[in-house]
């Protein structure tokens, strides 16, 4: 066989992007062997993040040097996770399903190009930014008008009664993912939408359908499973989000929420919040514990993006321009 | 006798149309108003909070100037770029020419994948392996190498696609002259696929503008202008001022957090602008693909 070195070059250089997403996963499940020797499944379920005595001498339990009294469970930031990427979900999917119905069917094509691009520059928005109108709008308005409605209107489920406290917290924490996956799962639904084939869309006509029930009947029923896929997609950016969350949620470290007014803190933020009062630990087990955080969080995204892709079938997903 | 239940019937199922529309419509509205308030937000504070000195003084406690995130911003966008264009564009050619195969199926899916991990976990993989494992400590490298891991699987797409849009009347032209494959894509296509290359650069440069996440723990914060060094050094930039001195209580703070905010919505809107803009004008040239 013929020695092509361009051919060779290029698949070495492709080669890279499986090879960085294989290293994420080794580096960070060696890094936090330890951790998950140490925690066992008590890592999962436990609700108590504890240090434990950082001044004291550091003693081997479970075959590792531990600080005496650390305690690492995360079931108060998984909570958080579900909950604030659950609320968002339950916001932003019919919200997303009316945005990619107007934008694909609703206007005409001159306007289309120019509100698309609102839903695209929602997208482009960068988190943390997100976050700050989070902290200077958002919350105060959580606090004044969007809490004490919500409580005014809902406010006989237990879960939306009770104290709503500074606005920080799931409420504030979901509308802002909510905002950060419409994007996704409109833009998904949209270029799905746009190409159903004429003729399903000519046979419900035919059968006398106004152009809504033409949408509602035969348009989206077509486009179901890309409807899963983008949902799907939209939650793995949800639950993996980082900086917008942290800025709006308040932080709740060893207690659950008590209401949808409650402070949070979700695995992703916990990271970054936590990692300057891990490093104090001599032994390096709590920055090995946040490893371990991170490679859930990984594999999390991982089997949420290949259900995702599966769904979304084999053409590639929406270009996000 | 015409049926009363027929025409009401009918008049129902307009309203209820009209209704769908309706809701629609409120839906985009609903999306709208948030963004236009972000931009009218930052844009709004960030102007007031503008002066020479931001651009002219580095940061000083919580005070001064921008001129060490702004810098930093640059030198981390632009180590992630020299790391990320190379490996994007290499791969989204192979993938194009050569893709159709398993190992091109696969490398695909995990493009994909790898697009929709979490920054945060590249940020302390980065860490991790980089910043503790070999010891660079804060620095440019370790952040610009995350920054890249990040978007490289933008690049790599957008050079695909531009790519499978070179007519293939071309390449086949150009077998028949006796071209050797390297010719016929460095040539003959590459020239054609350039525009949607650099829309693929500019797309994860808008990205990489806006990051925070991945580069707390792996480029830190400095007041200081960087001073050439690639490992052991920390580096400022300008997300890191929105996140952290939004939460001083000190107005001067607030001030720079809001500059800072301006700044990068400025660039990510500029960007993105003009790749619309540039999109729009190329579209009948991409009709007809996929």
């Amino acid at each position: 066989m013929k020695l092509r070195p361009f051919r060779i070059v290029l698949v070495l250089f492709t080669s890279l992007i499986p090879l960085a997403l294989l290293a994420v996963l080794i580096f960070l499940a060696r890094y936090s062997w330890p951790a998950l020797t140490f925690n066992g499944w008590h890592f999962l379920v436990g609700h108590i993040w504890n240090l434990g005595n950082l001044y004291a001498d550091p003693v081997e339990q479970r075959g590792v040097l531990a600080p005496i009294g650390a305690d690492y469970g995360i079931l108060v930031f998984i909570v958080g996770t579900l909950l604030t990427s659950a609320i968002a979900l339950i916001i932003a999917i019919p919200v997303s399903l009316g945005v990619a119905i107007f934008l694909a069917e609703g206007l005409h094509s001159r306007l289309r190009g120019l509100l698309s691009f609102v839903v695209e520059m929602l997208a482009a928005v960068p988190s943390v930014v997100y976050g700050l109108w989070g902290y200077a709008v958002l919350t105060p308005l959580v606090a004044h008008t969007l809490g004490p409605g919500l409580r005014t209107v809902m406010g006989f489920i237990p879960f939306f009664s009770g104290a709503i406290g500074s606005g920080y917290g799931l409420l504030a924490a979901s509308i802002v993912l909510a905002l950060m996956v419409v994007p996704i799962i409109a833009a998904t639904v949209r270029d799905a939408l746009a190409q159903v084939p004429s003729e399903t869309k000519e046979a419900a006509y035919a059968l006398g359908a106004t152009h809504f029930e033409v949408v509602r009947r035969a348009m989206l029923p077509a486009v179901r499973s890309n409807i899963i896929g983008a949902c799907i997609l939209g939650l793995g950016r949800a639950l993996g989000e980082t900086m917008a969350v942290l800025m709006v949620s308040g932080g709740a470290l060893n207690y659950f929420p008590g209401n949808i007014y409650s402070p949070v803190t979700t695995m992703a933020s916990f990271i970054v919040s936590q990692l300057d009062s891990a490093m104090q630990d001599p032994t390096g087990m709590a920055v090995r514990s946040l490893a371990e955080i991170a490679l859930i969080l990984f594999i999390i995204s991982v089997i949420t993006n290949v259900i995702a892709r599966l769904l979304t079938g084999t053409s590639r997903n929406a270009s996000p321009v | 006798m015409p049926h009363p239940f027929k025409l009401s019937r009918i008049t129902r199922r307009k309203w209820l149309s009209g209704l769908g529309w309706g809701l629609a419509a409120a839906s985009f509205v609903l999306v709208a108003t948030p963004l236009l308030d972000i931009l009218y937000t930052v844009i709004r504070k960030g102007m007031s909070a503008l002066s020479f000195e931001l651009f002219t003084k580095v940061t000083n406690g919580i005070s001064g100037g921008l001129l060490n995130a702004i810098t930093g911003t640059l030198v981390l966008v632009s180590g992630a770029l020299v790391f990320a264009a190379p490996v994007g564009i290499l791969a989204g050619i192979y993938l194009s020419q050569f893709g159709q195969g398993r190992f091109g199926r696969t490398v695909r899916f995990l493009d994909d994948v790898l697009a929709g991990v979490p920054s945060i976990v590249l940020g302390y993989f980065s860490y991790v392996t980089l910043v503790i494992g070999l010891g660079w400590q804060f620095s440019v490298l370790a952040g610009s190498l995350t920054l890249a891991i990040m978007v490289v699987p933008y690049v790599a797409r957008f050079t695909e696609i531009s790519f499978m849009q070179v007519p293939s009347g071309l390449r086949e032209a150009g077998y028949a002259l006796g071209f050797r494959e390297f010719t016929v894509i460095t040539r003959l296509a590459l020239p054609l696929a350039l525009p949607g290359i650099l829309t693929g650069v500019l797309f994860a440069i808008a990205i990489a503008l806006g990051e925070t996440a991945p580069l707390i723990y792996t480029a830190g914060w400095s007041n200081f202008l960087w001073n050439g060094k690639l490992i052991h050094e920390p580096i400022g930039y300008l997300t890191y001022v929105i996140w952290s001195f939004i939460n001083q209580p000190y107005r001067s703070a607030h001030a720079l957090a809001f500059a800072a905010a301006f700044l990068v919505i400025l660039m990510v809107l500029l960007i993105n602008v003009g790749l619309n803009v540039a999109l729009r004008r190329a579209r009948p040239a991409r009709s007809g693909q996929r």
